[in-house]
């Protein structure tokens, strides 16, 4: 059964098509984001299609499904009314399928059940990214602030650090924030003696 | 009692103004509920997410309602349309290379003139072998049926002598810059766009075809209104408001000054405010032109859902999608509108409510007063660009005497 991604990340298509293929579904085709869609489609001629729920092209893609003659049969919007929970959980994972008509629901409900299941791996790998760079830069920041604070204080890092941290837990805010506060103002204000 | 949250999906248009000012302006918490927007980039989107309940109502073209309780390309999903979100409002934008080959002038013109231009255009491009190419929004939307409903009437055959392809709003003016396509119809603010991108000339409002087509609607699904009753007539009440509140004079720039935020347009400010006091400029540098009616959100009962708007659309469904005349897909596309709703949530408000929840459709020149079970209506011309009126009773009838 031959499969085409489509997916405005390059990265979360990557993830999917390897899921497929340890599943040994192999008959892959990845479109290219960047090149002519439609084309693509043609010359692939999928039987399934995955694509991301908020991809720009969706509409085009439906036109074309409705007109295209290439394709032996009308492709349809998945899922079968009868499995409706598995369609719930692929719009929350942010997957939509077209599949050939007449394909059974067999066949097509472990694909999908994969793909949701890489959508949200894709999503707990974005998240952990986000945190891992947020926590870099927060750490960049209550560097500085201790920098200014042992300059203008003269006093060590432990005690510029401790100097933070007592800030914080008496304003109930976050080390981060005090330090975000501190080198804004020495910005503004630093050389104000 | 916390109040009743509805999520509304929308698209990045100017006719997408009813559910963003109830929500800014404070219409819906007036009436004890909460709207939350969703914004999405193609009616795809936002139709699975209305279906499957990431939302509970949308801003959606009409016939994509239609077609949804059909079941065309896809299961039949019950659906309900209770309120119209506005009529036109689009245009139709030609490519700079075309509106010189077409020559048109620096005001809008009239449409059969245009079009016999236009088919001298398109047949030599046919026989030079490559035909014209125009966008529309989607395969389900007025734009598609009203531009086809010109081009047919002006002796040119779409999908014969030209082509038409689906060109999602936001990347419509992209199109005619890359060539992709000879011409678009789309709404607002996204010709103008076109035109100051200098890709672009107007040539058409949607007006001059249908002076009163139906547009975009709130679409729910059908379980949703009958589980939500009370809430949904207090969400109509919140629209109906906004779009009073809308047309007022003096209102037009507090509006376009919310509707350009990058949460909900994020498209240049001048160019909504245009489209709101009815100014297009046809032409990149030129002055707007002021266009009455371009959009209509609200006079002459304008939000009323009438069964006939559902019938004209379905007999457009019938006529390019070739498939035969059925009396009870008839039934139940007609059926999506709910004008039963409409008045259940405006019953006593003095809002003018028609008797009747049908009509000829294009029958109307002057305008005519109305029966009315509340307050006193009075509709203008609507009147199609080739006179043409449509009888809701006699689809056959209707489609056998189009071109």
């Amino acid at each position: 059964m031959r499969i085409a991604i489509i997916d405005t990340s390059t990265t979360r298509a990557a993830i999917i098509s390897d899921g497929l293929r340890e599943a040994g579904l192999d008959d892959l085709v990845l479109i290219d984001p960047a090149g002519p869609l439609v084309a693509q489609i043609e010359a692939a001629t999928p039987e399934v299609v995955l694509i991301n729920l908020e991809n720009p092209s969706r509409d085009l893609l439906e036109d074309f499904f409705a007109m295209s003659r290439a394709l032996a049969r009308p492709i349809a919007m998945f899922v079968d009314q009868s499995d409706t929970e598995a369609t719930f959980a692929a719009i929350d994972a942010g997957v939509s399928a077209y599949v050939v008509d007449g394909l059974s629901q067999q066949r097509i409900k472990p694909i999908l059940d994969l793909a949701v299941r890489r959508f949200h791996a894709f999503s707990s790998l974005q998240r952990e990214l986000d945190d891992a760079k947020n926590a870099l830069a927060e750490r960049a920041v209550i560097d500085r602030a201790k920098a200014i604070l042992m300059k203008r204080r003269r006093i060590d890092e432990p005690e510029a650090y401790a100097l933070l941290r007592g800030q914080a837990m008496s304003t109930n805010r976050r080390i981060a924030e005090i330090a975000e506060a501190i080198v804004t103002s020495d910005a503004l204000l630093g050389d104000i003696e | 009692m916390s109040a009743e949250t509805f999520r509304i999906g929308f698209l990045p248009l100017v006719d997408a103004a009813l559910p963003i000012l109830a929500h800014e302006l404070g219409f819906a918490a007036r009436e004890g509920i909460n709207i939350e927007l969703v914004r999405d980039m193609t009616w795809a989107t936002v139709r699975d997410r209305l279906l499957y309940g990431h939302t509970d109502a949308a801003h959606m073209i009409a016939p994509l309602a239609i077609a949804t309780a059909l079941g065309r390309d896809r299961p039949a999903v019950p659906m309900a349309v209770p309120f119209v979100l506005g009529l036109n409002g689009n245009a139709v934008t030609f490519s700079t290379q075309l509106a010189q080959d077409v020559g048109l002038g620096e005001t809008l013109g009239d449409p059969t003139v245009i079009g016999a231009a236009l088919q001298r255009v398109a047949a030599e491009r046919k026989i030079a072998g490559k035909p014209l190419r125009f966008g529309v929004v989607h395969r389900y939307s007025s734009h598609n049926y009203m531009l086809r409903y010109w081009l047919a009437g002006v002796g040119i055959r779409p999908d014969t002598h030209v082509d038409i392809v689906v060109t999602s709003p936001p990347f419509a003016a992209d199109a005619l810059a890359a060539g992709e396509v000879d011409g678009i119809c789309v709404g607002e603010p996204w010709n103008s766009i076109a035109v100051e991108r200098g890709v672009g000339h107007i040539a058409l409002a949607t007006a001059q075809i249908w002076r009163r087509g139906v547009e975009k609607v709130l679409a729910m699904r059908e379980a949703v209104v009958e589980e939500r009753r009370d809430a949904v007539e207090a969400l109509l009440r919140a629209l109906h408001a906004a779009a009073a509140h809308f047309v007022e004079p003096g209102t037009a720039d507090e509006s376009a000054r919310i509707l350009e935020r990058p949460e909900y347009l994020d498209a240049p400010r001048d160019a909504v405010l245009r489209a709101i006091t009815d100014h297009i400029r046809l032409v990149p540098g030129g002055e707007p032109i002021h266009y009455p009616d371009f959009m209509f959100q609200h006079r002459e009962a304008a939000n009323f859902p009438w069964r006939s708007q559902a019938a004209w659309l379905y007999s457009q469904m019938l006529r390019w999608d070739h498939i035969p005349y059925s009396a009870a897909d008839a039934a139940t596309a007609a059926a999506v509108f709910r004008p039963d709703i409409y008045r259940g949530a405006l019953a006593g408000s003095g809002a003018p409510l028609p008797g009747a929840s049908s009509k000829l459709e294009g029958g109307i020149d002057t305008p005519l007063g109305a029966g009315s079970v509340q307050g006193r209506l009075l509709l203008g011309s609507d009147r199609f660009f080739d006179g043409r009126a449509f009888d809701p009773d006699d689809i056959q009838g209707y489609l056998s005497d189009l071109p």
